[in-house]
């Protein structure tokens, strides 16, 4: 292949800007306490965090998983008036600011709120300030990545696979488990890895809806911002670990996110 | 006991009015040119797409008719479908694939894996069971797919263009295998094929259809002998005419004249066959009653005989043998007399 002969300006500019995003890394990187790493990670609040963190992402997945594959479906294969303003509406966390989703998880289900003081009269039950609560806004951000994945998946799949099963006598809902799920699984696994990956950083929405209780609704996000003031070297730790795993999931991802070919 | 479908629904370009049935005993090939509808056919009878009318009914039991809002879903329909590129699960293995449908009727695992084995014997791949679709050859693939169809002991069978997908070298094996397993089903057979060889080694009755509509029907022979579309008649490659005969005349559309022995009355096709057409360079004397002058236009090489389409009145192709073509010294635009025998021209009512 004959080399692109690039303009120097463009080679400027284009250096700049991976720059911009390579030093704040590398300053991570260099700065970050590396003989102290094991004790900072292993302090009782940093664990908690972790654990806290860990726990309240994969379970915002698998709510993402529950109630997100249904959406997709019916988004790529039912046709009904106001589909692309419900879609709209479902993914619109992906580009609203998250403290904004904060308020909102805030206004409908708060103690006052639309749903939530229904909630709390009737059955007691409170979402606010708990770890449920932490779930509920890692949810409302992330899994709009896997809807919109998922149903890329289930427009490109070939459906004449699901007419062969339906030929060979299999429900509606065989169909959907032993051929449809298989036939999209690694697009279903890459919106998964996605959202994890938003909910395992979510913070506006999270300090909003579930405040920064220590063991209950401080995420590792949540950790970092306080340590800031307390323990500096702890939190570029922190900031390290999330740095790492959102690093193993883009290469992980690579060949479906940044093409191949 | 049979098929009875009367098929009409519009899918894009394609206006679908077909009635067809399948009798017990007999292999029906549904034969047309791309396009013209005999997938839908397929689809329609197997559910997958609505009729606008018309009614889809095996053995009494109606399967669909829209005036009566009766339908059965595809997965209620006792049929096993052979897709044109087969369809293969792709991500099971092909046991697990020739077990589906039984699984899907409520066989339990074991039962289903049995009589899955027991199919992958009958279509020689026990050894593939654990592979996947993949890993297996075109003419291997379309035995599972066979294998898949049959293992629930569907009623019907509906192949769509069985040997398509594979290269001309298997395409003779499988055929002869697939002929093989189509007469040791017991059920019902439809074969939708665009390829008249396919069309007539597999199929006792030939259903043609041209442009969403039945053509003709018939044995391969009879079909044969008495096309009754250009469409056929370019496949057993004749001259196809149409007209009104006359008592020992036929007035084609286009007013020409032609004389032919068997005519009497009515509208009729008209078949002469190319080889009994003879290309003259003078004006020829003596017997033929039909002769008329023309162009020499396209020569075509078939086999051991040359074709010579002549550009004439009544445009028509004759057959000659290349010495004879050289003896003519014949080149493409040159002027030819053509004369045919009036006992040559096959007459029938149209």
């Amino acid at each position: 292949m004959r080399r692109e002969r690039v303009p120097v300006v463009v080679v400027v500019l284009a250096a700049i800007g991976a720059a911009f995003f390579i030093i704040p890394l590398l300053g991570l990187v260099v700065r970050s306490p590396w003989g102290d790493a094991v004790t900072l990670l292993t302090a009782p609040e940093t664990v908690k965090a972790l654990k806290l963190s860990l726990v309240a992402s994969l379970s915002a997945t698998a709510v993402g998983v529950v109630l997100g594959v249904p959406l997709a479906w019916i988004y790529a294969r039912v046709e009904f008036p106001g589909r692309d303003i419900l879609r709209a509406l479902t993914t619109l966390p992906m580009v609203l600011p998250p403290v904004v989703g904060g308020v909102a998880l805030l206004l409908a289900f708060g103690r006052r709120g639309l749903l939530g003081s229904w909630l709390h009269s009737a059955l007691g039950l409170t979402l606010p300030f708990t770890t449920a609560g932490v779930v509920m806004a890692e949810t409302f951000v992330a899994m709009p990545f896997l809807i919109l994945t998922v149903e890329a998946g289930l427009r490109s799949m070939d459906r004449r696979y699901e007419e062969a099963a339906r030929a060979l006598g299999a429900s509606r809902w065989r169909v959907f488990t032993r051929v449809t799920l298989p036939l999209i699984g690694p697009s279903l696994f890459a919106g998964a890895v996605l959202c994890w990956a938003r909910a395992l950083g979510e913070f506006g929405a999270t300090i909003t809806f579930a405040g920064n209780f220590p063991g209950v609704t401080q995420t590792m996000p949540l950790a970092v911002y306080l340590l800031q003031e307390t323990n500096l070297e702890a939190s570029y730790i922190l900031s390290l670990v999330l740095l790492l795993v959102s690093l193993v999931v883009l290469v992980g991802l690579r060949h479906r996110w940044l093409g191949s070919a | 006991m049979s098929l009875d479908a009367a098929l009409r629904l519009t899918l894009g370009a394609l206006d679908l009015d077909l009635d067809l049935t399948v009798d017990e005993g007999e292999v029906v090939a549904l034969l047309g040119p791309n396009g013209a509808g005999k997938t839908t056919v397929l689809r329609a009878i197997a559910g997958l797409v609505p009729l606008r009318a018309g009614h889809v009914r095996l053995d009494g039991q109606v399967l669909e008719d829209p005036a009566a809002r009766e339908y059965v879903p595809t997965e209620h329909r006792s049929i096993g479908f052979v897709f044109q590129d087969y369809l293969l699960f792709p991500h099971l293995s092909v046991l697990d694939n020739v077990a589906f449908g039984l699984r899907s009727r409520g066989a339990n695992s074991a039962a289903a894996s049995e009589k899955a084995r027991q199919w992958l014997e009958r279509v020689g791949l026990t050894s593939y069971a654990r592979a996947k679709p993949a890993e297996l050859s075109g003419g291997q693939r379309q035995r599972v797919a066979l294998a898949r169809a049959l293992a629930p002991d569907p009623r019907l069978l509906l192949l769509d263009e069985p040997l398509a997908a594979l290269d001309v070298t298997t395409r003779a094996e499988v055929r002869h295998d697939l002929k093989r397993h189509l007469g040791s089903f017991p059920g019902l057979r439809l074969v939708v094929t665009h390829d008249p060889l396919e069309a007539v080694a597999l199929g006792d009755r030939l259903v043609v259809m041209e442009n969403g509509r039945l053509v003709q029907t018939g044995t391969p022979a009879e079909v044969t002998a008495r096309p009754r579309s250009q469409y056929v008649a370019d496949l057993v490659g004749v001259n196809l005419f149409r007209g009104e005969a006359d008592r020992g005349s036929v007035r084609m559309q286009g007013g020409h004249v032609v004389s032919a022995a068997g005519a009497e009355s009515g509208q009729v096709f008209a078949v002469i066959h190319p080889r009994a057409v003879s290309i003259h360079r003078h004006q020829p004397e003596g017997s033929p009653r039909n002769v008329w002058p023309g162009k020499a236009g396209r020569i075509e090489l078939l086999g051991d005989r040359v074709r010579v389409r002549i550009d004439a009145d009544l445009p028509i192709v004759a057959e000659v043998t290349p010495a004879a073509l050289k003896e003519l010294a014949l080149d493409e635009g040159g002027e030819v007399w053509l004369s045919f025998k009036a006992t040559d021209v096959a007459v029938y009512p149209a």
